[in-house]
C-alpha cells in the first residue's frame, strides 16, 4: 500500500509528445539524448527509486534522524541507499561532464528528480543540496577549488550544504551577521546558522558547506555579505582529508515533517574561527544566491508535485480497496469507496493537479534548457524571460497545490488517514515546509508580481498571454462536448489572467500595496491558468491521437477527461481570483492592526 | 574465456498478465516489458565471473523482434561488453531458440553460457538442456554456486533434497537459479556508455536455422475462478459431501 510506482506512462507522454524531446535533444550538448536513452534512464530510475528510496519513506519518518554529542545518525537503511545512489551515478544526473557528470538536460533530469522526491522526500533534499552547492562552485568558484571539491560533489563521495539562515535572519537575509575575518589566503569563520540541511550527517566523509557571513568592514545590508566553502574536514593539497574544522552541529531540529531529513543548527568558530575559503568576490554573497535561485526554487517546486503523486497512488489504492456504504446507484453489497461520487471527485482533483504541474514543470524545464544551450541568443532570452517569470508559479504554485492534495490524501482515507500507520498523514507533514522554506509563497509572490511583472510592465506576461490565445484558437476548432467544456473554461481564464496582468501593470507603481494584497492569489491565478493551458494543449494531442487510432484509447480519453476536470474544477475558479486580487485589497488593507 | 548469456524479453514480472478475449495467448500489447528475471541473474554472474577474472568477455544474445534491443541495452548498460540480436517477428519456441543460440556459440566460441532456468512467461524450463544436448556439453541447472576452477566448474544445484554439487568440464551450459545472486543496479554512466557498446542484428536465416514451430497452441483461457462455498449444518453432513460430492474421502 505504501508502495511508489513512477507514472512512467504520463512522464513519456509529457516528454515526448507534449513538450516533445526534440525540442532539447537538438540543443549543443544534448545530440546524444534520444528517445531511447531517455526511456532506459526513466526506466532504471523508477526501478532503483521503488526498490530502494521508497522503502525507506515511512521508516525513515518514524525512527528520525538522531542528534548524539555532535553527531547525527540518519535513519536505519540511509546511508547504504545514499551509497547506492551515489555508486549508481545519479548524483552526477545534472552537473557538467567537464566535471564528471553527466550533463541530461533539466528536461530529463527533472523527471528523474520527481521520482527521487516522490519515493523519499527526505532523502532526496540530500543530493538536492549538494547539487546548488555543486553549481555555486562551478559559477564562482577558482579553479584550484573546482578542482579540490567538485569531482567529489559530482560523484556523491561528499555533499554539500547551503548555510543562509540565522535566526534574526530568515527571509531577510540582509540580517546575517555571522562574521568573516581575513587570515592570509583563507578566512576565519565565527557565528550560527539554524536550518542547514543536511547541515551533518553520517553519509558521507566529509561535508562542504557553503556559508554567507560578514566582512567587519562590509558594508551593511544585502551589498555587505559575501560566500564561503567551509568544509567539515580540511582538503589537503593531494586532496586527502585533513584536520576537522571548526564547524559543529550543535543540534538538529524537531519537525513537523521530512523527519529523516536532519536539519542542522551549525556552530562556526568557537575557539579560534572555522577555516572558510571565499566564493567569487567580496560581498557579492547574496548576488551568487540570486543567481542559483532559480534552479532551487525549480527544484522546490517539484517537490510539491512529487509529494502530490505520492498521496495520490496512496490514495487511490486505498479507495480501490477500502470497502463502505452500498453504491447509490442500487446494489445489495458494500462496494469500493472509488465508486462513490465524492471521492471520484477528490482522486479526479488530485490526478488533475498532477499531471497539470507535471505537464507545467517540464515546459518550464524546456525552456531552461534552451535558454541555458541555444545558439541563438534572442531564443535564449526569450525562453529565459519565461522561465524567470513561471519559476515562482513553480515554486508557489505546485507547493500550494501538493499541501491541498497531499490533504485530499489524508481525507479519502477518512479516520485512518489521521491516523500514522497508513502513511498517508506523512505525505502531508513532509509536504507543509515546501510552502515555507527557499522562499515562502509570499516571497515567491512578491518575486511574480514585482521583479518579473511589475518592473517590466507585464511584456513577459502579455506575451505569455498572446501564446496562449493560440491553443485557445485550437480549441475553437476542436469537435466535441468536452473540448467545447475545455475551451469555455479556458477562455474565461485567459480573460481573467490578462485583466489582472493589465490591472498589476497599471497599478505597480500607483499602489505597490494593494497590488500585493493580491499577489498571492494572482499567483495561484497564473498557476491554475497555465496549468490550464497545458491541459487544454494535452487534450487536443490526446484527440488527435484518437483519431489517428491507438491502441492505448484508454489512456488518451482519460487525459482528455482529466482536462476537462482541470477546466471545470480548477480553472472555473479563475473568475473568483481576479475579483480578489482586483478588488480584494481594500478589504485586506483596510482594517487598523487593533481592529484585527 | 568468452561467456554468453541468452537474455528474454518477456512480461514485466510486476505486470498482471490477462488472456487475450480469442484465447490465443496473453496480452502484450501496452504492456511493460523487461529482461526475463532468471537472465539478469544469468548476466550478473558473467559480469561477476569477469570482474574475478575468470571471463574475458560477455556477450548478451537475444532472439526475437526488434524491440528486443531494449533488453539487450539493458543488458550492456548492465555491463556486458557486446550483443546480438537475431531478429525475427516468428514465433520462438525453446528448440528453435536453442538452436538459435548453439549457432551463435560456434560462431562467436565462448566456453561457457549462462542461461536462464527458464522464462517467466511461458515457464519452459527447456532452452538451457536442448542447448547443452545440440552442443554435446556439459550442463548444470539451477545452479546457485558457480565456481570456476582451471578447466572445471563446480556448481552447487538446487535439488529437492536440498543442495548437490557438482564438477562439470568445460565448455558448459549453466542455468541460474534465483539464490545464485542479486543482481545489481544499472547505473547512469553505465546507460551512458551502453549506447556506444556493439549490437549486431542477425536474421535467422542467415545462421541457417529453421525456427517454425514444431508445437501448436490449442488454447490459453485464465484458471477458473474460485467459487463461493457452502456453510453445512453439522459434521455429518460435510462427511457426507467430501464423501460423494468432492470426493477426497472414501
Amino acid at each position: 500500500m505504501n508502495q511508489y510506482t513512477a507514472p512512467l506512462r504520463d512522464m513519456r507522454f509529457v516528454l515526448k509528445e507534449l513538450v516533445g524531446l526534440e525540442k532539447v535533444s537538438g540543443l549543443p550538448g544534448c545530440e546524444e539524448v534520444n528517445a531511447e536513452l531517455v526511456d532506459q534512464i526513466l526506466d532504471e530510475s523508477a526501478r532503483f527509486c521503488a526498490e530502494v528510496i521508497a522503502p525507506l519513506n515511512r521508516t525513515g519518518d518514524a525512527e528520525g534522524s538522531r542528534w548524539e554529542d555532535g553527531k547525527v545518525f540518519t535513519p536505519k537503511g540511509f546511508k547504504d541507499a545514499y551509497r547506492q545512489f551515489a555508486e549508481g551515478g545519479w548524483n552526477a544526473l545534472q552537473s557538467p561532464p567537464e566535471h564528471g557528470g553527466q550533463g541530461l538536460p533539466k528536461l530529463v533530469a527533472t523527471l528523474v528528480m520527481e521520482m527521487w522526491k516522490s519515493s523519499n522526500m527526505a532523502f532526496s533534499l540530500c543530493p538536492m543540496l549538494t547539487t546548488g552547492a555543486i553549481e555555486a562552485l562551478i559559477l564562482r568558484g577558482t579553479d584550484a577549488q573546482k578542482k579540490t571539491y567538485l569531482p567529489k560533489m559530482v560523484d556523491g563521495t561528499w555533499t554539500g550544504t547551503m548555510n543562509l539562515t540565522e535566526s534574526q535572519a530568515g527571509s531577510d537575509l540582509a540580517l546575517v551577521r555571522t562574521r568573516a575575518d581575513r587570515e592570509g589566503d583563507h578566512y576565519r569563520i565565527r557565528g550560527q546558522k539554524i536550518f542547514i540541511t543536511y547541515g551533518e550527517h553520517d553519509l558521507t566523509e566529509n561535508i562542504i558547506h557553503l556559508v554567507l557571513a560578514r566582512l567587519p568592514d562590509a558594508p551593511p545590508g544585502v551589498r555587505g555579505i559575501s560566500l564561503f566553502i567551509v568544509p567539515k574536514f580540511l582538503v589537503n593539497a593531494d586532496g586527502s582529508l585533513g584536520a576537522r574544522n571548526e564547524v559543529h552541529c550543535a543540534s538538529i531540529e524537531h519537525k513537523l515533517g521530512i523527519h529523516a531529513s536532519p536539519t542542522a543548527v551549525l556552530v562556526y568558530g568557537e575557539k579560534d574561527g572555522a577555516i572558510g575559503y571565499l566564493v567569487g568576490e567580496e560581498n557579492r554573497g547574496l548576488e551568487y544566491m540570486f543567481i542559483m535561485m532559480n534552479a532551487a526554487r525549480f527544484a522546490v517546486g517539484l517537490e510539491g508535485l512529487a509529494i502530490a503523486d505520492r498521496a495520490y497512488q496512496q490514495a487511490l489504492g486505498y479507495a480501490r480497496e477500502r470497502i463502505q456504504s452500498r453504491d447509490l446507484g442500487g446494489g445489495p453489497q458494500s462496494v469500493p469507496i472509488v465508486r462513490h461520487p465524492d471521492v471520484r471527485r477528490m482522486l479526479m482533483g488530485m490526478k488533475a493537479n498532477i499531471e497539470a504541474m507535471r505537464a507545467l514543470g517540464c515546459t518550464v524545464a524546456a525552456s531552461m534548457d534552451i535558454a541555458h544551450r541555444h545558439p541563438d541568443k534572442a531564443e535564449r532570452q526569450k525562453h529565459q524571460a519565461f522561465a524567470d517569470l513561471m519559476i515562482p508559479v513553480v515554486k508557489g504554485w505546485f507547493t500550494e497545490t501538493g499541501v491541498e492534495v497531499a490533504s485530499t490524501g489524508v481525507q479519502i482515507h477518512g479516520g485512518m488517514g489521521y491516523i500514522e500507520e497508513t502513511g498517508a498523514a506523512q505525505h502531508l507533514r513532509d509536504a507543509r515546509i515546501t510552502t515555507i522554506y527557499e522562499g515562502t509563497t509570499a516571497i515567491q509572490s512578491n518575486d511574480l508580481v514585482g521583479r518579473k511583472l511589475g518592473r517590466e510592465g507585464g511584456v513577459t506576461a502579455k506575451a505569455l498571454v498572446h501564446e496562449m490565445r493560440q491553443t485557445e484558437a485550437a480549441l475553437a476548432k476542436a469537435q466535441g462536448e468536452d473540448m467545447v467544456a475545455i475551451k469555455a473554461a479556458f477562455s474565461a481564464g485567459l480573460t481573467a489572467f490578462a485583466d489582472c496582468v493589465d490591472w498589476i501593470a497599471a497599478n505597480f507603481d500607483k499602489d505597490v500595496k494593494a497590488v500585493h494584497a493580491g499577489s498571492v492569489p494572482f499567483l495561484k491565478l497564473t498557476g491554475i491558468v497555465a496549468g490550464g493551458w497545458q491541459m487544454a494543449r494535452a487534450a487536443l494531442i490526446a484527440q488527435q491521437q484518437l483519431a489517428r487510432g491507438t491502441d492505448e484509447r484508454a489512456f488518451y480519453e482519460g487525459k482528455i477527461v482529466t482536462a476537462r476536470y482541470f477546466s471545470e474544477h480548477v480553472l472555473s475558479q479563475a473568475g473568483g481570483l481576479r475579483t480578489a486580487i482586483m478588488l480584494g485589497s481594500r478589504a485586506v488593507l483596510a482594517l487598523a492592526e487593533e481592529q484585527l | 574465456m568468452k561467456v554468453m548469456v541468452p537474455v528474454k524479453r518477456v512480461v514485466d514480472y510486476n505486470v498482471k498478465v490477462r488472456v487475450k478475449s480469442d484465447g490465443t495467448g496473453v496480452e502484450t500489447a501496452n504492456v511493460k516489458m523487461s529482461m526475463n528475471p532468471f537472465d539478469e541473474i544469468g548476466i550478473e554472474e558473467a559480469l561477476r565471473l569477469k570482474e574475478a577474472g575468470a571471463a574475458t568477455e560477455v556477450i548478451a544474445v537475444s532472439c526475437g523482434t526488434a524491440a528486443c534491443q531494449e533488453t539487450l541495452r539493458t543488458a550492456l548498460a548492465l555491463g556486458a561488453d557486446r550483443a546480438i540480436l537475431v531478429e525475427t517477428d516468428a514465433e520462438l519456441q525453446p528448440l528453435a531458440v536453442a538452436k538459435l543460440i548453439r549457432a551463435l556459440v560456434e560462431k562467436e566460441q565462448p566456453r561457457l553460457a549462462i542461461v536462464g532456468k527458464q522464462a517467466i512467461d511461458d515457464d519452459c524450463n527447456q532452452t538451457g538442456q536442448m542447448l547443452s544436448a545440440l552442443l554435446g556439453w556439459s550442463q548444470a541447472t539451477f545452479a546457485s554456486k558457480v565456481k570456476v576452477e582451471g578447466d572445471k566448474l563446480v556448481v552447487t544445484r538446487e535439488v529437492d533434497g536440498g543442495l548437490e554439487t557438482v564438477s562439470i568440464s568445460l565448455p558448459a551450459v549453466v542455468t541460474t537459479d534465483l539464490r545464485l545472486n542479486e543482481p545489481r543496479y544499472v547505473t547512469l554512466p553505465n546507460i551512458m556508455k551502453a549506447k556506444k557498446k556493439p549490437l549486431e542484428v542477425l536474421k535467422p536465416d542467415a545462421l541457417g536455422v529453421d525456427v517454425t514451430p514444431r508445437l501448436i497452441t490449442l488454447k490459453v483461457s485464465d484458471p477458473p475462478t474460485r467459487k463461493a462455498g457452502v456453510k453445512v449444518p453439522d459434521a455429518k453432513t460435510l462427511v457426507e459431501k467430501l464423501k460423494n460430492e468432492a470426493k477426497v474421502i472414501s
